[in-house]
């Protein structure tokens, strides 16, 4: 295993200063999302504009690939709209199962594709998936 | 250096050659893990076997098994006798009177379920059951069930800020409406020993039953079953060398006698007509089904070595790996460890965290370097919660672990912190 293809810079960096870490002050929808076996916890709180996803945020704590994975996510969604945001989803946990392999169509995940090693790590797994699990909540709730 | 200092030094050394020997009879141990030399560091979930268990359960696969009980065939009577065999040397394990107050099991989680289900025939409502918060999981919900079931009322003992539940807090909450009390013998997550004597005298005063989650005291701790005097006593063999899926439960013999049957079935019957049965004697009544052979085998293959070795010995040697991780740990000041820094009442576990790393990504990078170590709730979620935790890394010792392995891995602490960014 190759720690530096997991740990790398830009997943250090999100999880250490994460500029999408913070509430919302007028949030149309939060939704809480829960790894019980190890304790990642995050908050996802988004904005709408219409069926656009205006703003996004989370709290919570966990391990650093759960809490870089969420940021990321949320720098990759913001601006879209709730059918991309769907399809994204769909698209990176595809990626870390490892159903989708092809580079051109992981492209549209831009930074999110750093996470793409943690399918060789089946303990890890649920930590990089959780948001992107709780996201789809959400924006289920919200269709 | 004084001649204290000198006899130290002595001691150190033994122990060390103490570990190292009995560590090759592990072949799992001799193996390289991510180009590393495994240390596994996991042993409060599960331990690993030696040369002697293994050859005991492939000889007899090999040369012995059959269905026992059951046939008139000579297989089947060595199975039976193999099987029975077993028994009496978990029976002489703990000092228990008699070998029908040995249930086998698939492991503690079952044990205290078959518990909790066949003492309901003993509660009514109103009815209370203490436990600690301390308790595994396996510990709390059969309890909590059968309480929701009879609508009695669960309650909790805490610990102090040292870590231990001090009698005062169980005299306070016995009352006479206490049925059930159970309590583990040593917490899988602070590595705390109960004073779980002491505390059976107590509860017997107000009337209670008395029952012991022995998963991580059986293991490390020598007990003897009369001296201690719990009523039921459960643990696990995959957590003291033996095969996964055998556990015991004790049980005085004329309490599981008044007990109805937990599974029902094959093998703990004596007449079964169309409408109502009756059931065979102990410990078949608590037996459904065609039981683990291999598994009990194995188990008492384990207490042999375990024997050998001495488990006053281990327990000793346990202590001072822990004094020393513990010692270098609590001169790390990046390292927040949850659990009493002293010796006293305390076994080989060590729950910590390293300030601003979760304990998840701890794992990962300490396993890069070869080394097995646990994170998270450790199935103990209302402790953790009591203690404000998230989560802990959690490294738990057995007689075949070193302190060179101590040594590498605290090394490959600074290693995680380097990924991190942190430190040197
Ligand atoms: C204190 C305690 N009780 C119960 C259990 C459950 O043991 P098993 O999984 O073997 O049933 C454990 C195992 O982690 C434990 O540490």
């Amino acid at each position: 295993m190759d720690l530096d293809s997991v740990y790398t810079e830009l997943i250090m960096e999100h999880n250490k200063n994460s500029r999408n870490k913070h509430s919302l002050d007028d949030a149309d929808l939060s939704e809480h999302g829960h790894n019980p076996s190890c304790g990642d916890d995050i908050t996802l709180e988004l904005k709408f504009d219409g069926d656009l996803i205006s703003e996004a945020a989370f709290t919570g704590s966990g391990c650093a690939i759960s809490q870089a994975s969420t940021s990321i996510m949320i720098d990759l969604i913001k601006g879209k709209s709730i059918e991309e945001a769907l399809e994204l989803v769909e698209t990176f946990i595809a990626m870390i199962k490892k159903d989708i392999d092809d580079q051109q169509e992981l492209r549209k995940l831009k930074d999110a594709m750093a996470l793409k090693n943690i399918s060789n790590m089946p303990a890890r797994v649920k930590c990089a998936v959780l948001s992107w699990h709780t996201l789809k909540e959400a924006l289920k709730e919200r269709n | 250096m004084t001649s204290k200092q000198e006899f130290a030094v002595k001691e150190r050394i033994s122990g060390q050659e103490f570990a190292e020997k009995y560590k090759a009879d592990f072949p799992i141990l001799k193996q390289q893990i991510n180009g590393k030399e495994l240390i596994y560091f996991d042993n409060a979930a599960t331990t690993q076997k030696p040369e002697s268990v293994l050859d005991a359960v492939d000889n007899y696969n090999r040369t012995i098994n059959a269905n026992p009980h059951r046939g008139a065939h000579t297989l089947s009577a060595r199975a039976t006798e193999a099987y029975e065999n077993a028994r009496a040397k978990v029976k002489d394990f703990i000092n228990a009177e008699k070998s029908e107050e040995i249930i086998f099991t698939r492991n503690t989680t079952e044990s205290l379920n078959l518990l909790a289900n066949s003492l309901e025939a003993l509660v009514e409502e109103g009815d209370e059951i203490l436990i600690s918060v301390l308790e595994h999981h396996s510990n709390i919900l059969p309890w909590q069930q059968l309480a929701e079931r009879k609508n009695l009322k669960l309650k909790y003992l805490y610990p102090d800020q040292n870590y231990r539940i001090p009698l005062s807090e169980l005299k306070e909450k016995l009352t006479k409406k206490t049925k059930i009390f159970s309590i583990s013998q040593m917490s899988n997550v602070s590595g705390v020993i109960n004073p779980v004597k002491e505390m059976a005298e107590l509860a017997h005063q107000k009337g209670a039953l008395v029952v012991v989650d022995g998963a991580q005291g059986a293991p490390h701790i020598r007990t003897d079953i009369r001296d201690l005097d719990a009523d039921f006593y459960a643990f696990s063999g995959h957590k003291m060398l033996g095969p996964m899926g055998i556990g015991v439960l004790y049980g005085k013999k004329e309490l599981l006698e008044t007990l109805p049957p937990f599974l029902k079935g094959g093998g703990m019957i004596e007449y079964v007509k169309e409408q109502g049965s009756t059931y065979a004697p102990l410990p078949e009544k608590f037996e459904a089904g065609t039981p683990n052979v291999e598994g009990a085998v194995g188990l008492q293959a384990a207490i042999e070595y375990l024997e050998e070795v001495g488990l006053d010995k281990i327990k000793e040697y346990e202590l001072e790996l822990t004094e020393y991780a513990l010692e270098k740990m609590k001169e790390l000041d990046y390292v927040e460890i949850a659990g009493p820094l002293d010796l006293e009442n305390r076994g080989g576990i060590i729950s910590f965290n390293l300030k601003d790393i979760h304990s998840h990504d701890l794992a990962t990078i300490v396993d890069s370097e070869g080394i097995a170590i646990r994170s998270g709730h450790h199935c103990a979620q209302p402790l953790m919660k009591f203690y404000r935790l998230n989560s802990t890394g959690r490294i738990s010792f057995y007689f075949y672990n070193t302190k060179a392995e101590v040594d590498r891995f605290l090394e490959s602490l600074e290693k995680v912190r380097e990924v991190f960014g942190y430190g040197s």
